[in-house]
């Protein structure tokens, strides 16, 4: 992005919560500019709360969000909107819209009804389509997608804000592991590109090791762990967090941590019957994975 | 990027917009021929291309006696009102993603009716005072209904079922004031009931002109936004727009259009319903497109009261008997046609 200045989010004390339940309580916490984030934790641990916080769509009850060291509540709405951009958990669109006409209105923090769409309009959802390979499909109406490509057409759309920021509540729920592959990757070029700042919830662990840079672990509204991957996702965090046992091993192919969960029926023993009987079956079949991976060799993401 | 890319975009956003304009241009186009034939019939028959040159400041006393004084009040109070239950409609169903959403659906018009009722049967009211009380109750109906369904904002469905809920009390109480009421004053306010452009005059059309003139602005301000709104509320702050504010300023406007309509004419039926979906699918737009509602509305109550006026012989019937007649068959086709079609919904 040609802006001089890169854009800076932060959350100092949040108090945040639906109706009288309280889910965040005192969190303070600040996204690494330029990097992408990924917060992981339980189901109702408070982190979609958090990305919505973040977002300004839920307003704390106390502490502030700083976008630039401002408070997000005290800077007008579409000001904050052409320096970050969201893509909700489920976002829906009109019956019959095209892709071109959805993406085009990712525009509209940076229109005014009186300055219309002009040529720099044009090139920004023209950009923003080529990046994310939706531009054959420009025509097409948005039910006749498949769910990948919706994903992408919905990040088109937040990438035609052209913000520095991008916060996604989980973008890869409801998709087939390639697609959820194909988004994840579309995102990490997104941030080498244009160094931009991306945080997002994933569900997937091994995912988050993967494509997270910074990772956010997140218990009953507070944040257990922070930091990168190696660091986070340990063994002892993954029992806290989830309260499941797990292995922790290198990923064969990125190197990264590999979260296996043990579990209580591990070993089907009444399945597998070159697994010696008998034994403590748990521990070898995690030793048996470690063995694989050790075997395959350690490959460390290659550089581009 | 390349400059194909941006053309790609730009020849993509001129064929939507083409479309648009050819529906309208064409509806346009109808709807003033309609209007037309209206102006023409009647108990003194004029050629059509001679209320044309009347509209135009070319005719003979006679007819301009006949076209611009007797028969042009009741035809442009029925396109104005048409037009408002269009505009309407097409905002409370894209403001509630809901094609059920449309004022004559939700309580907005029986609030106006339950009052009217009041106001003719119980108070002895007529003309002027009747709309009064007509607008006051569609705007306290819907304020009623909004503070109802209102917690941490505005949700489509509890809109909706609130709505009904509302139409239904107010149903009740119109059916109460009738039961109760004698028999010549029950018929008078059964004809209101009924939504009638009989005897309609310039007080009309001059309170319908001014309505519009005063919302236009807001309108075109307010509808960019719906736009925006359409795509789900955390999306549309996302690009930050202020969505209980924009939404509460759609609503108020939706509110005066259908109340002002309401009260010039009663309560049309079913134009509010039906105009905005055929619009939509005549224009394929995903948006409200809210001229061409606006326009189907006038055609659906203009064609209504062609037939209503002329098709029975010396019978004339309200306006508001025949718009269900009209409109409804045409939207079931189109449902039918859309779901064979496998993009219905």
């Amino acid at each position: 992005m040609e802006n001089v200045v890169e854009h800076s989010l932060a959350a100092d004390g949040l108090a945040v919560g639906y109706d009288q339940r309280e889910i965040i309580h005192d969190l303070s916490v600040r996204i690494p500019t330029g990097k992408i984030t990924v917060i992981v934790g339980a189901n109702a641990c408070g982190k979609s709360t958090l990305l919505k916080t973040l977002a300004r769509l839920l307003k704390p009850s106390r502490g502030t969000v700083l976008l630039d060291g401002k408070s997000i509540q005290q800077i007008p709405t579409r000001e904050v909107a052409t320096k970050l951009g969201l893509l909700p958990q489920s976002p829906t669109a009109p019956e019959g819209i095209t892709v071109a006409d959805l993406v085009g209105r990712g525009r509209y923090p940076r229109t005014r009804w009186i300055r219309q769409w002009s040529k720099s309009d044009d090139e920004a959802v023209a950009e923003a389509m080529t990046s994310t390979d939706v531009l054959s499909i420009a025509d097409r109406p948005i039910d006749e997608l498949s769910g990948g490509q919706r994903q992408r057409v919905w990040i088109a759309m937040a990438l035609a804000q052209e913000t520095d920021i991008l916060l996604l509540d989980e973008p890869t729920t409801f998709l087939d592991l390639t697609h959820q592959f194909e988004v994840l990757d579309l995102l990490v070029d997104l941030n080498k590109s244009d160094d931009r700042t991306i945080v997002l919830v994933l569900h997937d662990l091994n995912q988050a090791c993967r494509f997270g840079d910074h990772l956010i672990a997140m218990k009953d509204g507070d944040i257990v762990a922070e930091g990168n991957p190696s660091e986070v996702i340990t063994e002892d965090v993954v029992q806290d967090v989830f309260g499941l046992a797990v292995k922790v091993v290198p990923d064969p192919v990125a190197g990264t941590p590999m979260v296996v969960p043990i579990g209580r029926h591990t070993s089907r023993t009444d399945r597998t019957d070159t697994a010696a009987a008998g034994s403590s079956s748990g521990n070898l079949a995690a030793a048996a994975l470690a063995a694989s991976a050790a075997a395959n060799g350690v490959c460390r993401p290659t550089p581009e | 990027m390349t400059a194909e890319a941006v053309q790609v975009i730009a020849r993509a956003r001129a064929a939507r917009q083409t479309r648009s304009l050819v529906v309208t241009v064409v509806l346009a186009v109808v709807v003033f021929a309609t209007f037309c034939v209206s102006l023409s019939l009647g108990d003194f028959k004029i050629p059509v291309i001679d209320v044309v040159k009347t509209l135009f400041g070319g005719g003979d006393h006679a007819t301009e006696f006949i076209v611009n004084t007797l028969r042009l009040p009741r035809a442009l109070t029925g396109l104005l009102v048409g037009t408002a239950l269009g505009l309407s409609g097409a905002i409370f169903q894209s403001v509630a993603r809901n094609p059920l959403a449309s004022p004559d659906i939700i309580g907005v018009t029986y609030g106006a009716s339950a009052f009217a009722v009041f106001a003719i049967v119980t108070l002895s009211l007529t003309g002027v005072a009747v709309s009064a009380f007509a607008i006051a109750g569609a705007v306290l109906t819907a304020f009623l209904m909004y503070v109802l369904a209102w917690r941490h904002g505005v949700s489509s469905y509890r809109l909706i079922l609130i709505g009904i809920g509302i139409g239904a009390i107010a149903t009740s109480i119109t059916s109460y004031l009738l039961t109760k009421a004698r028999v010549e004053i029950a018929q008078q306010a059964l004809i209101w009931l009924t939504g009638s452009l009989n005897g309609r005059d310039w007080s009309n059309v001059r309170s319908l002109a001014i309505t519009f003139v005063v919302l236009l602005p807001f309108m075109v301000f307010l509808v960019h936004q719906l736009r925006i709104l359409q795509l789900g509320d955390e999306t549309a702050y996302g690009l930050g727009l202020r969505v209980e504010v924009s939404r509460l300023g759609l609503i108020v406007i939706a509110v005066l259009l259908a109340a002002v309509a309401t009260a010039a004419a009663g309560p049309i039926g079913f134009v509010a319903f039906v105009a905005p979906p055929i619009a939509r699918r005549l224009t394929r737009s995903p948006g409200p497109a809210m001229i061409a509602s606006g326009l189907l509305g006038a055609l659906v109550v203009a064609l209504s009261d062609l037939v209503a006026q002329h098709a029975f012989g010396d019978m004339q019937l309200p306006v508001g008997v025949v718009t269900g007649v009209v409109g409804a068959p045409y939207l079931m086709f189109l449902l039918a046609r859309a779901n064979r079609v496998g993009s219905g919904g």
